[in-house]
């Protein structure tokens, strides 16, 4: 019991010291998942799951299945394709991306989106259908009908921007095998507590395990208080 | 040209007709009430006619172009128009870009904006309530936003769909105001779907009635109140007294019908031997002690069942040899002290008789 105490007041101390290796590896977590997040939810997330949410077509419903059962998609399983895809002798290879903080982005992207995706669509069922038709009957375009729409899902929506990044930000299937855990470069919180523990660094792997669950919190309240309050889904609504 | 023409519209609902063959003009500048029961259909034509729905089949004209299919003219045709639905949502937002919402997306100018949403709250009477979440609105602040909402964008056609069910009276005395400064003021044309007949004869000039799919009749609202065309039209615009008889005689218009062994005198042209029913306006009905002496030509002796009140006025049930309702205030009520099992005599004229086929 005294070792663990030990070890969260280490752990503490490397926080309050501001040791550079710690808050160097946690600022490439945070902007590695912000970056993937960010790309997933408004290049492909929000628009492809309001295509799939206000347009008909065969095999919507098992594309929505197909879509949430890759929710738990397993890290590793992603790791190993994006490995594949992109090692020298693979069909990606000539991009020499490996080990490289894009290819931990792009394996990210890869993971988070099945459940952003989700997440946005079946946020955009929650919303009444006399929404899009109130907007209609007021003389909305489809496109502005389905951006009213997607306004008033805001709150459900940002929830799954949300979600993406607490699965990015806590993966380390994807970090360790496509990003190669290199110290300085593509070392991450995650892998770097797994490399730290492995190697009987309790306090070092704590205080990383502190930071991340400390940024995981500050950014699920900050995305959830601008959901709320002028959020990026508001801002695209404005410039309608 | 009509203004909103409907030509043989039909629509289906699965296998379920919803609409038969519905033809229909409504003038620029008119107020036309729909009238009929819960679920005959006013809704669905409604939403047909602002666009929202396709029909199974027939042609919709705004303005004499065919508007049915063509995508790009439906968005221009339903910019011109503008729809209030039975139960308005208003959208996550304040009072006052819920109102914009239409301008907007009409990319409207912000200074045209601010002026013409401040003109509509004033006219609802919600200008107090501008910078308000819309959310937190009661029902009838609702419905008068979804008004403004509506008017701001100065539509040719205001479609309403049951604008004051569900709401206190005061409310609705609040809406009807409204409606009628549009109406007066400012001529839009305005197709207004209700079950509450007596809103329908407030507020519109003409007035159809709607039943089972289909539109029975189409007139001047004294017209649908005082002609109805069939018993359930009759039954549906408030004529209390239906009573069925047969033509014993024709003297120059004036009919003699024979109902349960007693003689009612119409103005009418139906031939002598024709089985009918006679359809009186229970508040075209007298009640008095004496045999009336004026130039009533029915009357007939018949002794009080019930009183029933509502409100200010009083039904009043007799046995004449057949049922009769008459409608009279409450306070006459007290002053004759009426009261049941007191014979009285109910009067009516020839001319307050309508009569319909069987």
């Amino acid at each position: 019991m005294s070792e663990l105490w030990h070890s969260i007041a280490k752990a503490i101390h490397l926080l309050v010291s501001f040791d550079h290796e710690v808050y160097q590896t946690a600022w490439r977590s945070l902007w590695i998942a912000a970056t993937s997040c960010v790309i997933s939810f408004f290049l492909i997330s929000l628009p492809l799951g309001s295509l799939i949410h206000f347009n008909k077509f065969p095999g919507k419903t098992a594309l929505i299945t197909l879509i949430q059962t890759l929710f738990s998609l397993p890290t590793v399983a992603v790791g190993l394709i994006v490995y594949v895809l992109f090692s020298r002798s693979g069909p990606l290879g000539t991009f020499g991306l490996m080990f490289t903080p894009k290819i931990m982005i792009i394996g990210q992207i890869i993971l988070v989106t099945p459940v952003m995706l989700g997440l946005v669509i079946s946020s955009l069922s929650g919303v009444d259908k006399a929404v899009p038709e109130t907007a209609t009957a007021l003389g909305a375009s489809r496109l502005q009908a389905a951006l009213v729409t997607i306004r008033e899902a805001q709150f459900a929506i940002m929830t799954s921007l949300v979600m993406g990044f607490g699965r990015a930000i806590s993966e380390v299937g994807v970090a360790m095998m496509v990003g190669g855990n290199i110290r300085g470069y593509t070392r991450v919180l995650t892998t770097a507590i797994s490399l730290e523990t492995a190697k009987g660094e309790i306090e070092f792997s704590l205080a990383l395990g502190f930071i991340l669950i400390f940024i995981a919190v500050i950014v699920n309240v900050a995305l959830l208080l601008l959901a709320r309050k002028r959020g990026p889904i508001r801002w695209l609504w404005s410039s309608s | 040209m009509a203004l909103v023409e409907l030509v043989n519209l039909g629509q289906k609902f699965q296998d379920k007709i919803i609409l038969k063959d519905i033809n229909l003009k409504v003038e620029r500048g008119e107020a036309f009430a729909l009238i009929g029961p819960t679920g005959a259909g006013k809704t669905t034509l409604l939403r047909l006619i602002d666009l929202l729905d396709s029909p199974v089949k027939g042609q919709i004209r705004f303005n004499g172009v065919d508007v049915t299919r063509s995508g790009r003219e439906r968005l221009a045709a339903r910019r011109r128009m503008a729809y209030v639905q039975q139960k308005p949502i208003v959208f996550s937002m304040n009072v006052y870009e819920n109102v914009a919402c239409g301008l907007k997306w009409r990319h409207e100018e912000r200074k045209a904006i601010r002026k013409k949403v401040e003109e509509a709250l004033e006219l609802v009477g919600m200008a107090d309530y501008r910078s308000q979440d819309a959310k937190t609105l009661s029902g009838g602040e609702t419905q008068r936003v979804a008004i403004a909402r509506a008017l701001v964008t100065a539509p040719e056609m205001l479609l309403l769909d049951e604008p004051t069910a569900n709401l206190d009276p005061v409310s609705t005395s609040k809406i009807e105001r409204v409606l009628a400064h549009i109406i007066q003021e400012k001529s839009t044309t305005i197709l207004m779907a209700t079950h509450d007949m007596s809103q329908g004869q407030r507020i519109a000039q003409m007035i159809g009635v709607l039943m089972e799919g289909e539109l029975v009749q189409v007139g001047r609202k004294s017209e649908i109140f005082e002609k109805p065309l069939n018993l359930k039209v009759a039954g549906f615009v408030g004529m209390q007294n239906i009573i069925k008889g047969v033509i014993t005689s024709n003297e120059d218009g004036v009919v003699s019908i024979n109902v349960s062994g007693k003689q009612i005198e119409a103005v009418s042209d139906y031939q002598v031997g024709e089985e009918v029913c006679v359809c009186i306006r229970p508040e075209d009905i007298a009640l008095s002690f004496s045999k009336p002496s004026g130039s009533a030509r029915n009357a007939f002796e018949g002794e009080i069942k019930s009183i029933i009140s509502s409100g200010p006025l009083a039904s009043v049930e007799l046995d004449c040899g057949f049922p009769l309702v008459a409608l009279m205030t409450v306070r006459s009520v007290k002053e004759m002290e009426l009261g049941i099992g007191k014979h009285v005599y109910a009067a009516f004229k020839a001319t307050a008789v309508h009569i319909v086929k069987t």
